[in-house]
């Protein structure tokens, strides 16, 4: 129905009404009744004119509609009357929506959002699996897969669609034209790759299955690196590239939207691209992630067992070696999201507790305004308007706040979602977090959420039947008044004790934090920078290259000014895992086949490493010059490594047993004491080989200690690397500090952002706690006055609000101190360095909680002391 | 309010249309015709809330039952808005009085059993 049909019905009741009502009222005076009195007659039979008129056009089914929009307007109106409320209400519902969504964003993107592939659905990683409880404590029950182990898991089941499998590698890029040169981060990625996750070549093509071998030479950009470095210029297919000095053929660019398995991947190499075939027949070089792609007619469990069945035989044929049982089977998604999972969680968590804070403190605000509209509502209902109107329109008002703080929100998530992308350097693919319709839609559930939170309970209340006492003469309703006031009591309370919740786990969090970043990694951190490099094998083809550049390097370095001391190393502590081996003990009989096999963090270190880091020699002798190709084998052993494997005896002359690097014994020729490899992780028995023995593994990284600043040397020593080779790639060039720094971003991230969380909230539990008890101290001015008119002293009126005020607070800590202990468990693996029931973190909240809630009441409380009896009682 | 001392009854759900038809039956009326007419012929026992009445009328207008056009009214020289009877509210008129007869004889039967019987 048209809106003017609308007009024109209305008028046709209202005319119809009207001269029903005037024949009434001549009827009447027909009966010789006076004027007036036939006036008031006719009313007086009729009933209430405007609610029949009202009631008749409900039966018009457009009537909802219109009364919608009328409610609208009187909404809008009224939060226009007092827009001090509604600024206040609108900003906190767009603080705890903005923040909700950000987070929000993030979770849907990182941990929810299919993947951009073909059914990503029907896609799983598999990891091989050990046994041995003991080895799932270091994390080996998702140990990454041996070359020869996928390729037979590949030929000989059949559960799968297909398996496919990518590594991780690093490139030095050189141009033939003296661009700079870069190292590049790549991915080995079978051949079937591409086609198993459905991803085509934006030009070109991918790798075609003869590609994928040892010498195969082909080679496909990144979107990210074809743009940066070529241009974006198609040309580039079919034309060649230098990695490590060797010549590659771009078979394809990859699309922009292809940024598995993260966004740093810059070009992508066959997976038995430049790896020797011996490695590729290994069964414990553990390198390989797998991707499989389920088949329709075949469930996760029995293609999986088939693999699982392969892999058993292949443990029995390598009892020597560390070669896993069992296989185990993780999504994508959270194979690429594990160290952010939690934490994601978690803030989620915390935000929507912010959320719930800050609906039930606007609802607080209502429950107030509500009290202060009392007559206004009472006047409402007395001329006829029902209760559901009543409700609807407080409702439409809350849906108006939170409709605003909605939009606001929104726009302010918009930037914090960037920020959090930015700033978060752990989460795996930034750029694919962004808001889509399912975060509208999560949006929009927010809002109609919040409205319904904060308007229901005080339009409900506000709307009972006692209402109508309000328009008694005396406003001593103390029964309507004090039901309201236990409302508000109540929504302080739960108020309050989900702030302590965010409290508690705040502190822990920062506890930790701070733990770590104190934690002493074992070494010299103060002025040290590093800078990686890794020498190509083609050009640095033999042992003596690679040590003659890295002893002349080391003698140019040293003689630096501002140089106090130079280590070269494959790792320094601090920088992560970087690599491990197992190794058996020559002097020992060999282990029953079977049995875990000992394993031990593998480093490459020069003479000097020790003493530049710090790492104090506890028995033996570092590594001096002579440690090299063609001496006797040596390593050095951490204390650690000593002491788990050679307990009670002395471990300098006996010899450990490698595999890799030439199968051969190596003497320990010292102990040194030990290093964490990651702030926050256990030690782990570490071994170092001499760098100058000519094995292996050309990464390395350069660590000086300066006198001052460590930063104004990384010029002056790119400058001296690049004059021994200027095609070789730096990168890297960080300072101790930061490195570490780094590696606890996600600590200090979550921490930091928990805490804000927890003070918005302490702030807005301490705001409705002040607000709820100035409310009181106004309702029950009169009977404050009557008390000190009968001789109460100030101090007791004061002791008599607070008690009033701080009873919820008191009431909040209690349910929340208990309610964190169950909820402190879920961040339990978050911390570091404290338990999760900390003594001091609980004391400490409990403390500083009551110090705002006293401050918070204390106001209100000492206003009430200051009341005039005399004033009150003439109020009266 | 003397009117307070009579006994009053109020409709059951649903027999406030069928009142409407039937009062319509012996030729169009307005609202307050129609209400004061139920009221009368009750011998006021029915009261007719006005609140009732005009949704009613709009709805059994809106259902087709009956149709409304405003009128002369022949003794008050002004217009009032009428209603009179449709062919779909005569039939509709049929199939309520049907449904109350069986609805009273049923109660009939289960309150006064031993009159039934003879």
């Amino acid at each position: 129905m048209r809106w003017w049909q609308i007009r024109k019905r209305d008028k046709d009741v209202e005319r119809e009404l009207q001269s029903d009502l005037d024949l009434e009222e001549e009827e009447q005076r027909e009966r010789g009744v006076s004027p007036e009195e036939a006036r008031h007659a006719a009313l007086r039979a009729f009933g209430n004119p405007t609610l029949i008129s009202e009631q008749t056009r409900a039966v018009w089914s457009w009537t909802w509609w219109e009364n919608l929009l009328r409610d609208f307007r009187i909404g809008t109106r009224t939060l226009f009357r007092s827009p001090g409320f509604s600024i206040i209400a609108i900003i906190v519902i767009a603080l705890c929506i903005g923040a909700t969504t950000s987070l929000f964003t993030v979770v849907w993107s990182v941990l929810l959002r299919p993947l951009p592939f073909r059914d990503p659905d029907r896609l799983v990683m598999i990891y091989e699996h050990f046994r041995d409880p003991r080895m799932n404590s270091q994390q080996f029950n998702y140990n990454a897969v041996a070359p020869a182990d996928y390729y037979d898991w590949r030929a000989q089941t059949h559960g799968f669609e297909d398996l496919a499998a990518w590594r991780y590698w690093q490139f030095n890029l050189t141009g033939e034209h003296g661009e700079l040169p870069e190292l590049v981060q790549a991915r080995g990625g079978s051949w079937n790759l591409f086609p198993l996750l459905g991803v085509n070549a934006a030009i070109g093509r991918t790798f075609t299955q003869s590609e994928d071998r040892p010498d195969g030479d082909a080679v496909m950009l990144t979107w990210n690196l074809f743009e940066r470095r070529f241009g974006a210029d198609p040309s580039i297919v079919d034309r060649q590239i230098h990695l490590d000095g060797k010549p590659y053929t771009v078979v394809g660019v990859l699309p922009k939207s292809f940024t598995y398995p993260d966004a740093n991947v810059e070009v992508w190499v066959p997976f038995a691209s430049g790896l020797p075939p011996d490695i590729l027949a290994h069964h414990d070089y553990h390198f390989a992630r797998v991707v499989a792609g389920l088949r329709p007619d075949v469930s996760l469990d029995s293609a999986l067992s088939q693999v699982e069945a392969v892999q058993y035989q292949e443990h029995l044929q390598n009892l020597h070696a560390p070669v896993a049982e069992d296989v185990a089977p993780k999504t994508l998604i959270e194979d690429l999201a594990q160290n952010v999972k939690r934490p994601l969680i978690i803030l989620l968590g915390a935000v929507g507790c912010v959320l719930l804070i800050g609906c039930l403190n606007v609802a607080n605000l209502m429950v107030a305004r509500s009290a202060a509209r009392q007559k206004e509502i009472a006047i409402c209902s007395a001329l006829g308007a029902g209760r559901t109107t009543l409700i609807r329109v407080q409702l439409i008002e809350s849906f108006l706040v939170s409709m605003a703080g909605g939009i606001v929100g929104s726009l302010l998530s918009a930037s914090s979602t960037n920020w959090l992308a930015r700033t978060w350097i752990e989460l795996p693919n930034p750029q694919s977090i962004r808001a889509d319709a399912v975060v509208l839609a999560f949006v929009s559930a927010l809002v109609l959420a919040s409205a319904m939170l904060t308007g229901l309970v005080p339009a409900i209340t506000s709307t009972s039947k006692r209402a109508v006492a309000a328009l008694q003469a005396a406003s001593r309703n103390v029964a309507g008044s004090q039901s309201r006031t236990a409302l508000r009591k109540t929504l302080l309370t739960v108020e309050i004790s989900a702030t302590v919740v965010l409290l508690i786990a705040a502190g822990l969090l920062l506890k930790s934090f701070w733990r770590l970043r104190t934690t002493d990694v074992g070494c010299v951190t103060d002025n040290v920078l590093t800078m990686g490099y890794s020498l190509p094998t083609n050009k640095y083809d033999s042992a003596d290259k690679v040590n003659a550049f890295n002893e002349t390097l080391l003698e140019r370095v040293r003689s630096m000014p501002g140089a106090r001391a130079v280590a070269l190393g494959s790792v320094v502590p601090g920088d992560g895992h970087g690599g491990d081996d197992a190794f058996t003990i020559s002097e020992r009989p060999p282990i029953a086949p079977g049995a875990p096999m000992p394993d031990a963090l593998y480093r490459r270190a020069d003479p000097e490493y020790f003493s530049a880091l710090g790492i104090p020699l506890l028995s033996g002798r570092f590594f001096t010059n002579q440690d090299r190709a063609g001496r006797p084998r040596t390593v050095i052993i951490s204390r650690l490594l000593a002491q788990q494997y050679f307990p009670g005896e002395d471990p300098l002359g006996k010899h450990l047993h490698i595999v890799p690097y030439g199968n051969a014994d190596y003497e320990i020729v010292g102990v040194v004491a030990d290093t964490l490899y990651q702030v926050g992780q256990p030690a782990k028995p570490t071994m170092y080989y001499p760098i100058l023995n000519g094995e292996s593994d050309r990464a390395l990284t350069l660590a000086v200690r300066t006198i001052a600043d460590p930063l104004s040397l990384s010029v002056p020593i790119q400058k001296q690397i690049a004059e021994l080779d200027p095609q070789l790639p730096v990168h890297d060039v960080l300072t101790m500090d930061q490195i570490i720094e780094q590696s606890l971003g996600n600590a200090s991230l979550s921490a930091s952002l928990v805490l804000a969380f927890a003070l918005l909230s302490l702030i807005l539990a301490s705001v409705g706690l002040y607000g709820a008890l100035s409310y009181l101290t106004t309702q029950r001015t009169g009977e404050i006055g009557v008390r000190m008119a009968l001789g109460a002293q100030r101090r007791e009126v004061v002791h008599l609000m607070l008690g009033d005020g701080l009873r919820p607070a008191l009431y909040g800590l209690a349910i929340g101190l208990a309610a964190s202990v169950g909820t402190v468990r879920l961040i339990q693996s978050m911390l570091y360095g404290t338990g999760p029931l900390d003594p001091a973190v609980f004391a400490c909240v409990a403390a500083s909680l009551l110090l705002v809630a006293c401050i918070a009441c204390l106001v209100p409380a000492w206003k009430a002391s200051r009341i005039d009896p005399m004033q009150a009682l003439r109020n009266e | 309010m003397e009117k307070r001392a009579q006994p009053r009854a109020n409709l059951l759900q649903g027999t406030l249309d069928m009142l409407i038809l039937r009062t319509l039956l012996y030729g169009p009326a307005h609202g307050h015709q129609i209400g004061k007419q139920i009221q009368r012929t009750t011998n006021d026992f029915l009261q007719m809330q006005h609140g009732s009445l005009y949704p009613a009328l709009h709805r059994l207008e809106q259902r087709g039952w009956v149709s409304s056009k405003w009128e002369m009214a022949p003794d008050r020289n002004r217009e009032f808005k009428y209603y009179r009877l449709t062919d779909k509210g005569r039939k509709q008129l049929v199939v309520e009085e049907s449904q109350w007869k069986r609805m009273a004889e049923a109660v009939a039967r289960v309150m006064w059993p031993t009159a039934e019987e003879s």
